[in-house]
């Protein structure tokens, strides 16, 4: 147990992520089995004991202590777990306390599974008599569910990939074929046997990716044209038995939406863009409507959705791709031949979950530069462009797929606050808030940006901070008023989060204006006007 | 009981001998139990403390008249009969042991019950009323043992040798324990130390404890310090200063570092329970020791001492001392 809840210690102190991957591929190394089976299985949300209920843990500890003591340590440390690990009273045979070896990772899971609620308790009051407190903290996170050291499966797998010089899209393949402790996947991994067959099971494909378009003009008839929606990439995966959602990164988001992964039933593996149901982007015109990227934030990262969520930011799937059907493997085919056999397949979903992307139709160029101009109007966030005869292939490859985004906003904004960055900027001053002037001559905050800044400007922006500070706030110091920082962002929005009541989206520092006072920055009511 | 000495906001006042122990304001006699600033100001008339701590008083605040009082050393002022005992928590630290009208009060000022190679070891004297500080005064304090943190620092440095290990540690007491811990355990290379430690360092050296060859962390190019101990005060862990070092794990030796989010909360990546602070097994065990008929708890988490005072038929009152307590100490 000690290698794992040192491990999950390490996770939590280090910031970086490929310190993180390291870490997690050490552990996959060294560790014996079936121990890092299990440990690969709790880091990527695979383990399901729900043995012990936080109550439970509750009872068991002010059985022990002073409940007294129990309150005002855990008014102190704050998280229920972490107190009762630190509190728990060493045994009377212990000079220090110690993991005494005795319980291995996989000997706890073994007795966290099988054991019923009601001796549960007991079963884990006798455990944490064998460890550390490090080690305790590791087993109630393992025994209540939800490690939370702030990695995703998809790092998880990565780390177990780099651990075997694998590629990660391979273990991804082979990943639902396979369950904890993952025997199989280590024999394939270190070479006793061949890769495992995901043949039949919901395995996620790597996404095929998109450059910016950085040439003067195309020839549309190489490229169709469709309109790039402001959502997150979407891949559904049927088996026809079960169904996943994938993001992006390949994390399996199905809980998180799933009137989505119970509308389809099918055989097949389409990409999309994962949207919610509104105006605030788009019109019957592009295809349909849909709202803006902060509605459906509020459904991303949820473990459980109630029905309300699903009922107040209804989502559904604007489809893009279709990368198998039934059992025929389409990503070798041109787009045009995919584009034919999705549009063929749509009759087959659930209008109100699913629709196609509709394609543009411009004569030229020129006259598509026209339309992409428009599409700030419409609040789309772009174009897309996709060469005809391109088959879908893994990552970002040159000249197949373009994105051609509308030309950023910009405003002037004075900088308010600064907070210093994280891993190599930690002692920068790299995080800016920055306002703009109400009709009152007030300063309120519009947004919060770290990047779009070289790294000679970084060090200038910094020394500005420490030069200029009025006040501090803990680690959050507010400057003098008076540098104007051009601003780019892609849109922005109603938000409640800020005073000013407007959020941006993808803000980021175009240049620093030292040329101009603070008081001819931007108004709010210039920004407002706006909002798409 | 023991009318004769008066609890303060601003110190302990002992009224026979007119002396104040570790006043927060100037005063004319001062009985200072250590060197650290929440108990060490500047500014009085008269200091008596130990040779070391007045040396350290003198390095921080210029010169200060002082009376050397050696441990065991018995002096009297105004019928009270004085003496020093060693504390166990920095260099020259001292419990004060105060004997009049055939009471004893025992003042602990800060104090540990771990051995340290810097310091005496903390020596009991059962008394009347026991006079202890609480700072890590909740049973979550339990610090590990010193050598397996240790052990950790010495790891974190062997399977890095591309970058350093960057230690924070509070300027007095902890930087040189950890440097002596260090050379204990065989780490004879150099250790770099910011400038700040740099006077602290060579006073604990002419009073004989050596801490091996220590170099400036500044001026020194980078590549140098790869795979090497650099020692900082914590407030330079995330600042400028540590610009200069070779891509550096940070980790900070720190009762406080037993809970995990005061640890994240500083950017620590290597976290080192290492206190010069009492855990609370030992303030529980340590007033057991001395059973002294009322103990009065100075600062730190007094409430949770003063409930298990309580609870263990043990008369206890929290005096509520200001201006006690460094976040970056412990």
């Amino acid at each position: 147990m000690r290698q794992f809840s040192q491990l999950l210690d390490a996770l939590v102190y280090t910031r970086s992520r490929n310190g993180k991957l390291a870490l997690i591929a050490a552990y996959m190394r060294e560790a014996p089995d079936p121990d890092r089976g299990w440990a690969l299985a709790a880091l990527t949300g695979n383990l399901d004991l729900k043995a012990v209920k936080s109550s439970a843990i509750g009872e068991m500890i002010r059985a022990r202590t002073d409940p007294i003591l129990y309150e005002m340590s855990r008014d102190y440390v704050g998280d229920l777990a972490e107190t009762v690990a630190l509190l728990w009273p060493k045994r009377e045979d212990q000079s220090a306390e110690l993991d005494d070896g005795s319980l291995s990772l996989s000997a706890v899971i073994d007795r966290l599974s099988h054991v019923s609620r009601a001796a549960a308790p007991d079963a884990l009051a006798q455990m944490m008599d064998h460890l550390d407190s490090s080690g305790r903290f590791a087993l109630l996170k393992l025994a209540t569910g939800g490690l939370r050291v702030g990695i995703s499966a998809r790092l998880a797998k990565t780390g177990f990939a780099q651990a075997f010089g694998l590629d990660v899209d391979d273990v991804e393949q082979v990943w639902h074929a396979l369950s904890p402790p993952y025997s199989a996947l280590f024999d394939w991994a270190e070479g006793r046997t061949t890769r495992p067959d995901p043949e039949g099971t919901p395995y996620f494909r790597p996404f095929m990716l998109a450059h910016p378009l950085e040439a003067d003009s195309v020839d549309l008839n190489d490229y169709a044209v469709e309109w790039k929606w402001d959502g997150i990439r979407i891949q559904i995966v049927g088996t026809g038995k079960e169904t996943r959602l994938y993001s992006r990164a390949g994390d399996d988001i199905s809980a998180s939406f799933p009137e989505i992964a119970q509308a389809f039933t099918g055989h097949a593996v389409l990409d999309g863009e994962l949207l919610v149901r509104g105006d605030a982007q788009g019109a019957k015109e592009h295809g349909g409507a849909a709202a803006s990227f902060n509605a459906l934030q509020q459904r991303l990262g949820r473990k459980a959705v109630t029905a309300k969520m699903m009922g107040d930011y209804p989502a559904f799937v604007r489809l893009y791709d279709l990368l198998l059907e039934g059992g025929d493997d389409l990503r070798a085919l041109p787009w045009t031949d995919r584009r034919a056999r999705l549009e063929s397949y749509m009759p087959q979903l659930a209008a109100d979950r699913f629709d196609l992307s509709a394609l543009i139709n411009a004569p030229d160029f020129e006259a598509l530069a026209d339309i992409r101009a428009g599409a700030r109007d419409a609040a789309v966030e772009g174009v897309m462009l996709k060469r005809r005869d391109s088959p879908y292939v893994p990552g970002r490859k040159a000249a197949l797929w373009y994105k051609w985004k509308r030309d950023p906003l910009t405003a002037d904004c004075v900088m308010m606050y600064a907070q210093r960055g994280h891993g190599k900027r930690s002692s920068f001053y790299s995080d800016y808030t920055f306002g703009c002037w109400t009709a009152d001559g007030e300063l309120l905050p519009v947004g919060k940006a770290y990047s779009g800044f070289t790294d000679e400007e970084l060090k200038w922006l910094d020394r500005f901070v420490r030069g200029n500070t009025v006040n501090r706030f803990g680690p959050v110091r507010e400057v003098e008023k008076t540098l104007v920082l051009e601003v780019a962002f892609d849109s922005i929005h109603d938000s409640k989060r800020h005073k000013s009541g407007l959020a941006m989206r993808f803000p980021r520092i175009a240049r620093i204006r030292k040329d101009k006072p603070a008081h001819e920055a931007d108004m709010i009511e210039g920004l407002r006007k706006l909002i798409g | 009981m023991a009318h004769w000495i008066e609890p303060h906001p601003t110190g302990i006042y002992v009224r026979p001998a007119d002396a104040w122990i570790d006043p927060s304001l100037p005063q004319e006699r001062a009985l200072v139990t250590h060197g650290h600033a929440d108990h060490a100001r500047g500014g009085h008339s008269h200091v008596w403390a130990t040779r070391e701590t007045l040396a350290i008083m003198a390095l921080r605040y210029g010169t200060a008249s002082g009376t050397a009082v050696g441990y065991g050393e018995e002096v009297r002022m105004g019928g009270v009969t004085i003496r020093y005992v060693p504390a166990g928590h920095v260099l020259g630290s001292a419990q004060i042991l105060l004997e009049h009208a055939g009471e004893r009060v025992v003042v602990t000022g800060d104090y540990k019950r771990r051995p340290d190679p810097t310091c005496k070891a903390f020596e009991p004297i059962p008394c009347d009323i026991f006079v202890t500080e609480a700072t890590f005064g909740l049973p979550v304090f339990r610090h590990p043992d010193t050598g397996s943190e240790m052990d950790r620092l010495l790891t974190a440095l062997h399977a890095n040798p591309d970058r350093c290990v960057l230690v924070g540690a509070y300027a007095l007491g902890k930087a040189q324990r950890i440097i002596c811990e260090l050379r204990a355990r065989g780490h004879h290379a150099p250790i770099y130390i910011h400038g700040a430690l740099e006077r602290m360092c060579a006073l604990y050296e002419d009073f004989g404890i050596a801490m091996g060859e220590l170099r400036p962390a500044t001026g020194v190019p980078a590549k140098e310090m790869r795979g090497h101990i650099v020692v900082s005060p914590p407030s330079a862990l995330n600042d400028r200063w540590s610009r200069r070092l070779p891509d550096p794990i940070t980790a900070m030796a720190s009762g406080w570092m037993r809970v995990r989010q005061r640890a994240r909360q500083k950017n620590v990546e290597l976290p080192l329970v290492i206190s010069d602070h009492a855990d609370w097994d030992e303030l529980t065990e340590t007033i057991r020791e001395v059973a002294p008929t009322e103990t009065w708890i100075t600062h730190g988490r007094e409430e949770a001492l003063l409930h298990w005072c309580m609870t263990h038929q043990i008369r206890a009152r929290a005096l509520a001392l200001v201006g006690r307590e460094d976040e970056d100490e412990g």
